[in-house]
């Protein structure tokens, strides 16, 4: 199991932590301007967000503590974004003509733990509206991020994403992070 | 409109197929009674019920199953409707009954094997026609029921070929999957990822053999898949095998396309040759070979790893990845959607590293933020409404007709061909069983 996805574990997942103004403010602003990095497509700026070991995490089953050897609906590091990058902005992404578009609202921002060296686990609620193909569909769900403190600011370790209708079926293909 | 049986054989001309085919209504339900509801229909694997009570549902044409195990471990398949008022039994894909399956509307509890058990109140059936030990009162069992290998399937046609000699070919496949593991076992992985196509059933099993399409369809893919590889490379590193599924749609070309072999067995199943080269020499693959030759000694290990498959169909309701564990399994919907549930196995007594590069494929491939089958979902249901249009009414499965050959009633495709032959063998089955009126075959 990978070092952040530990630290989510042992974490209470409903714990409530009081911190500084500051401290909040700059946790939100990290999550609001991560929204909106997808919703602009600034995909150097995205791959720029995450630690060089981070992970885009979204689970197929609730009880899963960590996305290493087993089933999920994504489970990314930085070479599978890149990966993900390339073929998405391919002209020959066949699907993906015309190219979609985002538009998030992050909110409950709760801050669940601050670690000694700064590091940050906060939990959030999203909704993100799509428009792919001439139609809306909606992703609704909850973040959980373990984010790292460094000189360049926070980074993400992992970000846990769990879609309210993680079970599916699915009608769709999801080919970008919401 | 009604159809004919000779109206019907009319649309399945050897080199080309009516749209109606794909489209029609009419056509779609005569397929749900003479296909679905007559020939052996995937239920699930065994181990999809592993614990006494365990239940799973499942669908065999329009019809609602449920898969159980009782409490001696025997496995059972039943409709799941409640025989009191006709409720539907059972509404979460799975879970566990260990005290038996009741009924949310007034209680009627059934044993796992679908017997009637008792019910609240039971005074006020004394003196009619109701008796708990008349079948009509419990939950009614398929004509037939049988698994090759733990697979289980069911057939609504009380006559017909048994499960075996109807996968004919076919069983090459289950084999695979259950010989491939060391323990001589396999189970599915966690739950299945369920998709929905929004396209004729046969759309998507007319893709799974057609090799012509990959370097067109997954080009996008291919090209990133490659290019990344080349930066983890040039950073010294070895890219994870599971990139070079992708990567191989790029690298492979139109010419080496030509080199897999396609074959058609009796009753409609196909497969398609391995292209991956799953046989790599690195520290993992030849530790796997060490355990195979533990568990079989050397030949029999070789004998099984030297079967080279990329898909197999199982007509008419399968597609199955035997080297990588997965199998697809369709419900169809309508003429114009299909349920997909793709399960992903592990094999017993195979190391970690296996697991995880079958693991690798499944993701990338099959779950539901593929960069794969997005584009291959894209283009079925482009298909399907072209086929909807007035635009022309034939499809075409020309290429490579006349070339291909027949051995022993099995039919090969011509050598360095892309040829269209599953799609066309796949039809000939089709036209065989929609005119034989729901009489198996
Ligand atoms: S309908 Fe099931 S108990 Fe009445
Ligand atoms: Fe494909």
């Amino acid at each position: 199991m990978g070092e952040a996805a530990l630290k989510l574990v042992e974490s209470d997942r409903f714990a409530l932590t009081e911190v500084s103004v500051e401290t909040q403010l700059a946790v939100e602003r990290f999550l609001f301007r991560q929204a909106e990095i997808l919703d602009e497509a600034e995909w150097d700026d995205w791959l720029a967000l995450f630690t060089e070991d981070g992970h885009y995490w979204m689970p197929a089953r609730e009880d899963q503590e960590d996305g290493e050897g087993v089933p999920n609906i994504f489970w990314e590091n930085l070479d599978i974004m890149r990966m993900r990058i390339r073929r998405n902005t391919h002209p020959h992404a066949h699907s993906q003509s015309p190219h979609n578009r985002l538009c998030h609202v992050v909110s409950n921002v709760i801050v669940e733990k601050v670690e000694a060296n700064g590091d940050v686990i906060v939990r959030s609620r999203f909704h993100c509206a799509e428009y792919f193909r001439y139609q809306v569909r909606n992703f609704t769900g909850k973040y959980r991020h373990y984010l790292k403190k460094t000189p360049d600011g926070y980074k993400i370790a992992l970000q846990r994403v769990d879609l309210v209708n993680r079970e599916g079926p699915y009608d769709y293909v999801m080919q970008w992070w919401v | 409109m009604t159809w004919s049986n000779d109206e019907i054989a009319k649309l399945v001309e050897p080199d080309r197929v009516h749209r109606k085919a794909y489209v029609d209504p009419d056509i779609f339900d005569l397929e749900m009674e003479r296909i679905f509801e007559t020939l052996w229909v995937y239920i699930g694997h065994e181990s999809q019920v592993k614990n006494p009570g365990d239940y799973y549902l499942a669908q065999v044409g329009r019809q609602p199953m449920i898969m159980t195990r009782d409490a001696n471990g025997e496995i059972h398949v039943l409709y799941n409707r409640c025989p009191h008022r006709g409720a539907k039994l059972c509404t979460a894909h799975s879970g566990n009954a260990r005290r038996g399956l009741r009924c949310s509307y007034h209680a009627w509890m059934f044993h796992l094997d679908g017997k009637l058990n008792n019910m609240p109140a039971m005074q006020g059936y004394d003196g009619t026609n109701f008796d708990i030990n008349d079948p009509q009162f419990h939950m009614k069992k398929p004509p037939r029921v049988d698994n090759y290998r733990g697979f289980w399937f069911a057939s609504l046609a009380e006559e017909g070929q048994s499960l075996e000699d109807h996968l004919a070919g076919s069983k090459l496949a289950f084999d695979q999957l259950v010989d491939r593991a060391p323990g001589k076992e396999i189970e599915v992985v966690g739950d299945c990822f369920r998709m929905v196509q929004q396209s004729n059933w046969k759309i998507f099993l007319e893709n799974q053999l057609d090799s012509s399409h990959p370097g067109v369809t997954h080009e996008s893919t291919g090209h990133a898949a490659l290019t990344v590889e080349s930066d983890i490379k040039k950073h010294g590193e070895e890219p994870p095998m599971a990139y070079g599924f992708l990567s191989d749609f790029k690298r492979i070309g139109f010419d080496g396309w030509t080199k897999f072999g396609t074959v058609g067995y009796p009753n409609g199943h196909a497969t398609l040759e391995g292209y991956m080269g799953l046989r790599p020499t690195d520290p993992d693959t030849n530790e796997y070979v060490k355990r195979m030759y533990e568990a079989y000694g050397e030949e029999k290990a070789e004998e099984i790893l030297a079967v080279d498959l990329h898909h197999v169909l199982v007509y008419p309701c399968l597609s199955i990845q035997p080297p990588l564990q997965q199998l697809r399994t369709i419900r169809p919907l309508g003429p114009n959607k299909t349920m997909t549930e793709i399960w992903h196995f592990r094999l017993k007594g195979a190391n970690e590293a296996i697991y995880q590069r079958a693991l690798g494929y499944y993701y990338l491939v099959n779950s539901p933020s593929t960069m794969v089958n997005a584009d291959d979902l894209f283009n079925w249901w482009k298909c399907q409404q072209g086929l909807e249009s007035d635009g022309g009414d034939w499809v075409s499965l020309h290429r490579d007709y006349g070339r291909d050959y027949q051995e022993d009633g099995v039919w090969h495709s011509a050598p360095d061909s892309m040829s269209e032959l599953p799609l066309r063998h796949m039809m000939q089955a089709w036209k065989t069983y929609m005119t034989a009126n729901g009489k198996g075959a």
